[in-house]
């Protein structure tokens, strides 16, 4: 994703924007500008804590979820055995879209910050898992047979090939995943709490009616979404190098 | 060297490759195996590595029977078997990354190992020095059998198991490492095995030359590797009876 074009779609976004504004002419509308200048005001006012809140949510999720499922689906595509009995259980489960939980895991892990991370883990998990094991499923077989001629056993395939195999997977389900770890985010910090971007965008806009701070909160909350791609992207290109040689 | 006793050999729903097949290879010796598509010559390489597992009788290799896949045989595959993600440094090095992973434990890497990461030595002798930050996806087939071969010669292997490992190449280039696989087969004192659907290439490689059909034969190429000898009339009639035996096969 290069800079430049980054630059012209949030030029071109704001421009549209504008012109919404200027048609609808509402304060449930505001312009962008005035957003921009209520954007500033607030970020000393409270809204930098609530995007530490989101960010530290959605990355301890994000965590979680590599560290459970990378090694997981490693372990399921190099391992036929495990694929025949795990694959099935993953496929029941994969398709339930896990927004559908919020309910049931706020009763079961409580108000507090748990409760919102295993939400953003439950999503992540499930993409990174289905990729990573499909990943290393499908290496080419004469790949194994090259590495355990060398005398490779399955410790050695695995830190040497499945691994390092499997690392654009787990970078790709990321990337795939914010839009929806964010989604999730904001339902998740519907529910009681007090801190987050989702608590400040939904009390702005529905208790307080102060428009401006609630888009001030959605922008926000795209800063948060926007950063989280391109930390992926730089963890792409020093990670995986060899896809980026000419 | 290695000795096949009595080996029978299928995969599943298959049927069997091999029935009672017999085989004798004296080290230093180079071999070539020639024969037609699924007649079992990759196959019966991969039993020899370890990879595979007669369904009856034995594969000795210096005496021992062959259980699993032998610190001391290199295996070198048709599309050279290289990490994508690895330079060319790194997979040169990567039989020595895997030996040192495991240590001196007599199963994966030899007893008598010592911890070694340096494989500069290779890189030099195979003309891969500049190349060596580079990805396989940057360099050449010829490059990429290269950096397969050092890979595996870094692991002092004594006996060397190649698997058409110049089918995609040119022409020149595939002379080229033909001839260098030779010169370093008798610089190492390595026994060669070498599976080849090219009749040129079994002769120009194999001071001796199994046919598998059925049955399987011998034929002798004593002057297999010498200067001169592709344009020799021995090279010619050899490749002349081979020629007739494999289509009277088909």
């Amino acid at each position: 994703m290069s800079k430049r074009g980054v630059l012209f779609s949030i030029f071109g976004l704001t421009v549209a924007w504008q012109i919404a504004a200027m048609l609808v002419q509402r304060d449930i509308l505001p312009a962008p500008w005035d957003v921009f200048l209520v954007f500033v005001d607030e970020l000393d006012n409270g809204l930098a804590a609530h995007f530490l809140y989101s960010l530290w949510r959605v990355t301890a999720g994000m965590a979680l979820s590599v560290l459970v499922a990378a090694p997981a689906g490693l372990l399921i595509g190099g391992w036929k055995r495990l694929d025949r009995i795990f694959s099935p259980i993953i496929y029941v489960l994969y398709p339930i879209p896990k927004v559908v939980f919020v309910p049931v895991v706020l009763l079961f892990l409580g108000i507090g910050d748990t409760a919102k991370i295993t939400l953003i883990f439950l999503i992540l998990f499930f993409q990174i898992i289905v990729l990573v094991r499909d990943q290393a499923a499908g290496l080419p077989p004469q790949l194994i047979q090259s590495l355990r001629s060398l005398g490779a056993g399955r410790r050695a395939l695995f830190r040497f090939v499945y691994l390092p195999a499997s690392l654009p997977a787990i970078l790709t389900a990321l990337r795939q995943s914010i839009g929806t770890a964010v989604a999730v985010l904001y339902i998740a910090e519907l529910f009681a709490t007090k801190y987050g971007l989702g608590y400040y965008i939904y009390y702005n806009g529905s208790t307080l009616f102060n428009y401006p701070a609630m888009y001030a909160g959605v922008v926000a909350m795209s800063l948060l979404g926007l950063g989280m791609y391109y930390a992926v992207d730089w963890a792409e290109r020093r990670l995986c190098k060899w896809k980026f040689v000419s | 060297m290695i000795h096949v006793h009595s080996l029978t050999f299928g995969y599943p729903h298959a049927g069997l490759i091999f029935q009672d097949f017999n085989w004798k290879v004296e080290r230093g010796e180079a071999w070539a195996i020639l024969g037609s598509s699924g007649c079992g010559k990759t196959t019966l390489l991969y039993l020899l590595a370890g990879l595979r597992f007669p369904t009856k009788g034995v594969i000795e290799i210096d005496g021992e029977t062959l259980k699993r896949p032998r610190p001391r045989t290199g295996l070198i595959l048709q599309d050279y078997g290289l990490l994508p993600w690895a330079t060319v440094r790194e997979n040169a090095g990567l039989g020595l990354q895997v030996r040192n992973f495991y240590g001196a434990d007599g199963k994966h890497t030899p007893l008598n190992f010592q911890p070694e990461k340096d494989v500069e030595y290779w890189l030099t002798k195979l003309g891969l020095v500049e190349v060596a930050n580079k990805y396989p996806s940057q360099i050449s087939g010829g490059q990429r059998q290269r950096t397969a071969i050092a890979r595996t010669l870094s692991l002092s292997p004594d006996l060397l198991l190649m698997d058409e490992p110049f089918s995609s190449l040119d022409a020149v280039t595939r002379e080229d490492l033909q001839n260098l696989t030779l010169t370093l087969c008798k610089e190492q004192n390595l026994t060669l095995v070498i599976v080849t659907h090219a009749i040129e290439e079994a002769i120009a490689l194999g001071s001796k030359i199994l046919l598998l059909d059925s049955p399987p034969r011998i034929f002798e190429n004593p002057k297999a590797g010498e200067a001169g000898h592709r344009n020799s009339r021995e090279y010619r009639e050899l490749r002349e009876s081979l020629w007739k035996e494999m289509r009277s096969e088909k």
